[in-house]
């Protein structure tokens, strides 16, 4: 009678303690947090964290989370270094990892290896969810072939016709390379040379002044910001006067911070609507201030933060259990988000649709259709 | 090719090769004086790039605004700065190994550099990022056909080749190059003629470490930016160039510095292939270059070092 009794008040106190005190879940951010794009790293971990932070503050998560958050560097071997630490980590149960498609491609093994599930919040090469089949891989951001295709269609529909291609030649600058210029060709755009340049580059005035003797209207630039600024600050000591075109991985307030003045008028796509125009972008843009980061949450924040969310609702709902969260992240379908539903497909990649047209005016990234250049009041050098 | 063109790459490739010859000189001198190779050459050259940095951001907190005061405090305190630190390198890591083989000196060396370098990259705020660098420089250019000629550009080619011709000049026309010359050909003959072994020493590597910070500095100038990091290819460039040239040889290293230059340009213009590979291209030629003249292109005979 005395066993049973005691088992009785082990269970009351065993039942009791969830509603005492939340048991503690740990999920881990992975990202570029320091060297040249750590901008967007740290803007996205920003995202993550207020993320965890609003699920914390709300009575009715059945966990408290806290996030891990680890630097990749935007570099690869780095990036194989930080996932293996998370991975291994038994008590780290999902991820929202990486930014740069070099990191992600040589990170997403590890994650197979060590079966843990995560959702990737920047990373645009398609390999890194197409390639291979890895059932822990997910991704909430689009494709670089979305953007490339609207990027050569827009510029088409500008009449431009002679483009001249850079592109630094990791994964990443390499699928930029080969996706948009399949979809220019089938627009009917000129390349009139193509560059490939390392990432780690300085000097590009051997291949400026090549470009300009090929006289391009366009330069298209496929890499990541720190390039982007040489390359566009170069090209005006080199009196370059084409349209500079870049891609998502130029969409960053770094990027203007390191040209000033020189910003104006560079052109860029990226998946996804901007955040004041997401669905929940109002409510996240008023929380994210609210906690008064020091950085701004970058083009790649609602993405990041919606990763979070993903991964939190899935934990919520099946427990903190690898594999249980990875066959719930793997049927995700219509899932309501900051950004948008998000639906996997047969390879865990979100359909983002929307590809919004950005260009630099005033020291802002502002979407093309709001500009003073679509109404016609300023005017990019003519082709 | 049209002319105009041909010359905005000439004007280019002049422009890397000052930075390169600046930095090779320094190589060229630590090996001429006491036969070591000073490896940590490129992290100082970046050195003098973030203490300018820092001295025109303090100097802008002061309140300070006009550009060519910026740019004197800048020059001033990089210089000053490094080439205290290179007799400080001199005096406590390469003097005391002056005897043992020189595999020591090299590896020590290397370390500094690399100590040197994560220093930087940990303790300057925000160390990993690439910092902008501020533009002191009138901004204007004159357009000749296709050619760019910028104000910045010409005053940095001006700069840097006068240090080079005042460099050779302190060496071969005053009392000081005298013994700097003097020890490098033979340090203990020198010192028996009353030549300060120490003290001589000390000031080549101040004035090698002195000449890095203006390489730093025209490089920061010259692309508005600096990184933590830009003393590895620097350094890789300015060795190699000083080896073309034949160590020890002030001369050597300069051609050196402008033929490295050279090789990185037509490997991105004239090569058919994409120019990601002109590093590749260029140091290959070293390869070959130092396979065909191994003591360099202007070694001489009776090699008079320095």
């Amino acid at each position: 009678m005395k066993v049973v009794a005691v088992s009785a008040a082990l269970a009351a106190v065993l039942l009791a303690l969830p509603v005492a005190a939340k048991d503690t879940v740990r999920i881990v951010f992975i990202g570029p947090l320091t060297g040249g794009v750590s901008a967007n790293g740290i803007g996205a971990r920003n995202s993550a964290d207020l993320a965890v932070r609003v699920r914390n503050a709300d009575p009715k998560a059945k966990y408290t989370y806290e996030l891990q958050v680890l630097d990749d560097e935007c570099k690869p071997n780095i990036g194989v270094q930080v996932a293996t630490k998370a991975a291994t980590d038994k008590t780290i149960i999902a991820g929202v990892t990486h930014y740069c498609s070099a990191v992600a491609m040589a990170a997403v093994d590890v994650y197979r290896k060590f079966s843990l599930p995560v959702v990737v919040w920047g990373a645009v090469l398609p390999d890194v969810t197409y390639a291979a089949d890895i059932k822990e891989v997910h991704r909430v951001n689009g494709t670089m072939i979305n953007q490339n295709e609207t990027a050569a269609r827009f510029m088409a529909g500008l009449k431009y016709k002679r483009w001249a291609v850079i592109h630094d030649t990791t994964d990443y600058g390499k699928g930029h390379n080969r996706y948009f210029s399949e979809q220019l060709a089938k627009v009917g755009g000129e390349i009139v040379g193509t560059f490939g340049v390392t990432a780690e580059q300085q000097d590009f005035s051997a291949e400026l002044t090549k470009i300009k003797s090929l006289k391009p209207e366009v330069i298209y630039f496929g890499g990541l910001t720190p390039l982007g600024v040489r390359i566009r600050s170069q090209m005006d000591k080199l009196g370059v006067k084409a349209v500079f075109e870049g891609t998502s991985g130029i969409v960053s307030d770094a990027y203007i911070e390191g040209l000033g003045p020189l910003a104006e008028g560079t052109l860029a796509f990226r998946e996804g609507a901007p955040t004041e125009k997401l669905p929940g972008g109002r409510m996240f843009i008023e929380q994210y201030d609210k906690q008064k980061y020091a950085d701004p949450p970058e083009s790649y924040g609602p993405f990041a933060y919606a990763a979070a969310v993903l991964v939190m609702d899935a934990i919520e709902k099946v427990g903190p259990d690898r594999r249980k969260v990875r066959a719930e992240l793997n049927k995700t379908r219509d899932h309501e988000s900051i950004v948008g539903p998000i639906t996997f497909d047969d390879h865990r990649q979100n359909a983002v649709p929307l590809i919004t047209k950005f260009v630099v005016q005033d020291g802002k990234w502002v979407v093309w259709e709001d500009s003073l250049y679509a109404t016609g009041k300023r005017s990019l050098p003519k082709p | 090719m049209d002319p105009g063109l041909v010359a905005q790459h000439l004007l280019n490739g002049l422009m890397l090769g000052v930075v390169y010859a600046l930095v090779a000189v320094g190589f060229t001198l630590f090996f001429g004086v006491l036969d070591v190779i000073q490896f940590s050459h490129g992290d100082v050259v970046m050195f003098g790039a973030f203490t300018a940095l820092a001295a025109v951001i303090g100097l802008g907190a002061a309140g300070v605004t006009s550009d060519p005061i910026l740019l004197m405090g800048a020059l001033i305190a990089a210089i000053v700065v490094t080439a205290l630190l290179g007799a400080f390198v001199a005096r406590m890591l390469v003097l005391p190994l002056a005897k043992s083989p020189p595999l020591h000196v090299l590896l020590i060396t290397l370390m500094a550099g690399t100590a040197l370098r994560e220093a930087v990259r940990v303790f300057y705020p925000q160390g990993s990022n690439p910092k902008p660098f501020p533009r002191l420089l009138p901004d204007g250019a004159v357009e000749l056909g296709t050619l760019t000629l910028r104000y910045d550009v010409l005053i940095l080619l001006a700069v840097g080749i006068v240090a080079i011709v005042a460099v050779h000049l302190l060496l071969t026309r005053t009392r000081i190059g005298l013994a700097v010359r003097a020890v490098a050909q033979d340090a203990e003959t020198a010192s028996v003629l009353g030549i300060p072994f120490r003290t001589t020493v000390l000031a080549t590597f101040a004035l090698g470490s002195a000449l890095g910070a203006l390489a730093g500095v025209v490089n920061g100038l010259y692309y508005s930016e600096v990184t933590f990091s830009l003393g590895l290819t620097l350094g890789a460039i300015g060795f190699a160039a000083a080896v073309i040239g034949g160590l020890g040889n002030v001369g050597g290293a300069i051609v050196g510095g402008f033929v490295f230059a050279g090789l990185q340009t037509i490997g991105a213009v004239a090569l058919p292939f994409a120019s990601a590979y002109k590093d590749v291209f260029a140091f290959a030629a070293v390869i070959v270059l130092v396979a065909w003249r191994p003591a360099g292109l202007l070694a001489e005979p009776s090699a008079e070092r320095v």
